[in-house]
């Protein structure tokens, strides 16, 4: 019995000591946080894509609770509904969120160019660009090879005939896939446009022609019958200025002239549009 | 001084913790994925490492020895060392916040990692003084570091690699760990030669 005693007392006396010590620590060095922050917290849309231009959605409800002057309509994923709560959580006036959409601008699958090499490598546009500048014919189209796919946090992107196509239903306009893209080929524009323009090719008209059926040869017929003077061809592709649109009276007339097809009129509206219906 | 450098270089070259010892095999399959994280969690462990031996050697000699309570060792060093790891979490929260995040979860999982506890326990069993234990801990985690460190590096290669569908994952890391363990057991005989 004794020998028991002499093991268990000093072990029990070494776990209170440790006990206290770290009951005192805890009591004295507690780090107060922002109650608010777990509320915002709990508001945001919790994809962590960085949209807003903070750390995650931690960093963003930091900021938000940390900082008045922290905009709540950063945040696209969340579109409207979260702009709204935050509004609310903050005791702010709230305000519109812009809903973005990312589209492709490429249009080169399969049926209208190929590709320039037989490429086996590693499964990535990024380095199939610093191989061969490029693995179709066009050295500013989409290879195929999915980087945007490997990021979009939400499966809104799919690789099919050998080019990328964003289900604008599903994208929550984060960008992830504009940085991820090494041609720089997707952008995120507002959800409300109708028309965009799905060539990137900067190359003369003569050799994006060879390279591709889609490509934009910088014909500059769109700019003659665009009144409003919205579209402008630089460095001989077709650049569309959407603060123009609103005005058209005679929507897709660009699309209907475009003599390579590379204009197009869709509908791009994004998954907020989508719930709000 | 002699003796400080042999036992730091044998810590970190020919009793390396995790490629010959086969101790702290947990963090360094689960967090060698990337360099960064690598580095975060083999500094946490040096840190852990010369802590831990601070206050345990004292304990081994000042009490458990004298009071022929040998026995106790492995229960009392736990409890001691994960009570440190606690408090320095605590306190690295409250007074350095920027390496208490970038530390991150590492901290309180090494309260328990078998490398930490090992190096106490050796320091004991070899018989060390106190500043030749302090420098075994600071060589031990050393070494640590320069395996997570390598293996790292070896990961982002097989990250690349075309691997048989059989050997993806955890078998063709664990093939590659051998190899990496291979390799150090050249040190062997080395260090004792340089001083001889």
């Amino acid at each position: 019995m004794n020998e028991i005693l002499i093991a268990v007392i000093p072990v029990v006396i070494i776990g209170i000591i440790c006990a206290v010590v770290l009951v005192a620590a805890s009591k004295f060095m507690a780090v107060k946080e922002n109650e608010k922050i777990p509320v915002i917290r709990e508001c945001l849309p919790g994809a962590n894509c960085g949209a807003c231009g903070f750390a995650g959605c931690d960093g963003y409800a930091k900021a938000l609770a940390e900082n008045e002057d922290t905009a709540t309509n950063l945040c696209i994923p969340g579109g409207d509904t979260v702009s709204r709560k935050l509004s609310e959580i903050l005791g702010v006036e709230f305000e519109d969120v812009v809903e973005k959409v990312a589209v492709v601008r490429c249009a080169g699958d399969c049926s209208l160019t190929q590709d320039k090499v037989e490429y086996s490598g590693i499964e990535s546009c990024t380095a199939a660009k610093l191989i061969f500048g490029s693995k179709g014919e066009c050295s500013f189209g989409c290879m195929g090879l999915g980087d945007c796919v490997k990021v979009c946090p939400n499966n809104a992107i799919c690789i099919e005939n050998g080019i990328a196509h964003i289900n604008t239903k599903l994208c929550i306009g984060c960008g992830l896939c504009t940085k991820a893209c090494p041609n720089q080929l997707i952008t995120l524009m507002d959800d409300i446009e109708k028309v965009i323009v799905t060539c990137s090719n900067r190359d003369k008209g003569a050799l994006t022609r060879k390279a591709c059926k889609n490509g934009c040869i910088g014909c500059k017929k769109c700019e003659r019958v665009c009144k409003l003077g919205a579209i402008k061809v630089e460095n001989n592709l077709a650049v569309i200025d959407y603060a123009k649109c609103p005005d058209c009276d005679d929507f897709g007339v660009c699309a209907r002239e475009c003599t390579t097809g590379c204009i197009v009129t869709s509908d791009f509206s994004g998954i907020h549009r989508v719930k709000n219906l | 001084m002699t003796k400080f450098i042999i036992i730091m270089l044998s810590a970190v070259f020919i009793n390396n913790y995790v490629l010959s010892r086969f101790l702290g095999i947990c963090p360094f399959l689960g967090v060698s994925k990337k360099l960064n994280q690598a580095t975060g969690m083999s500094v946490a462990v040096i840190f852990v490492m010369l802590m831990a031996t601070a206050v345990t050697w004292p304990l081994q000699t000042y009490l458990l020895t004298p009071n022929n309570l040998g026995y106790l060792q492995t229960i009392v060093f736990i409890l001691v060392i994960a009570t440190l790891v606690q408090l320095v979490e605590i306190i690295l929260k409250r007074y350095i916040p920027s390496l208490h995040k970038s530390l991150g979860v590492y901290l309180p999982l090494i309260t328990t990692n078998c490398a930490v506890l090992g190096v106490t326990i050796l320091n004991i069993d070899e018989g060390y003084t106190f500043a030749e234990s302090m420098i075994n801990s600071l060589g031990s985690g050393l070494g640590f570091f320069l395996a997570m460190v390598m293996f790292s590096g070896v990961r982002s290669k097989l990250e690349g690699a075309d691997i048989p569908k059989a050997f993806q994952g955890l078998p063709i890391t664990l093939v590659a760990a051998s190899i990496t363990s291979l390799s150090f057991l050249g040190f062997s005989g080395v260090i004792e030669n340089l001083f001889a």
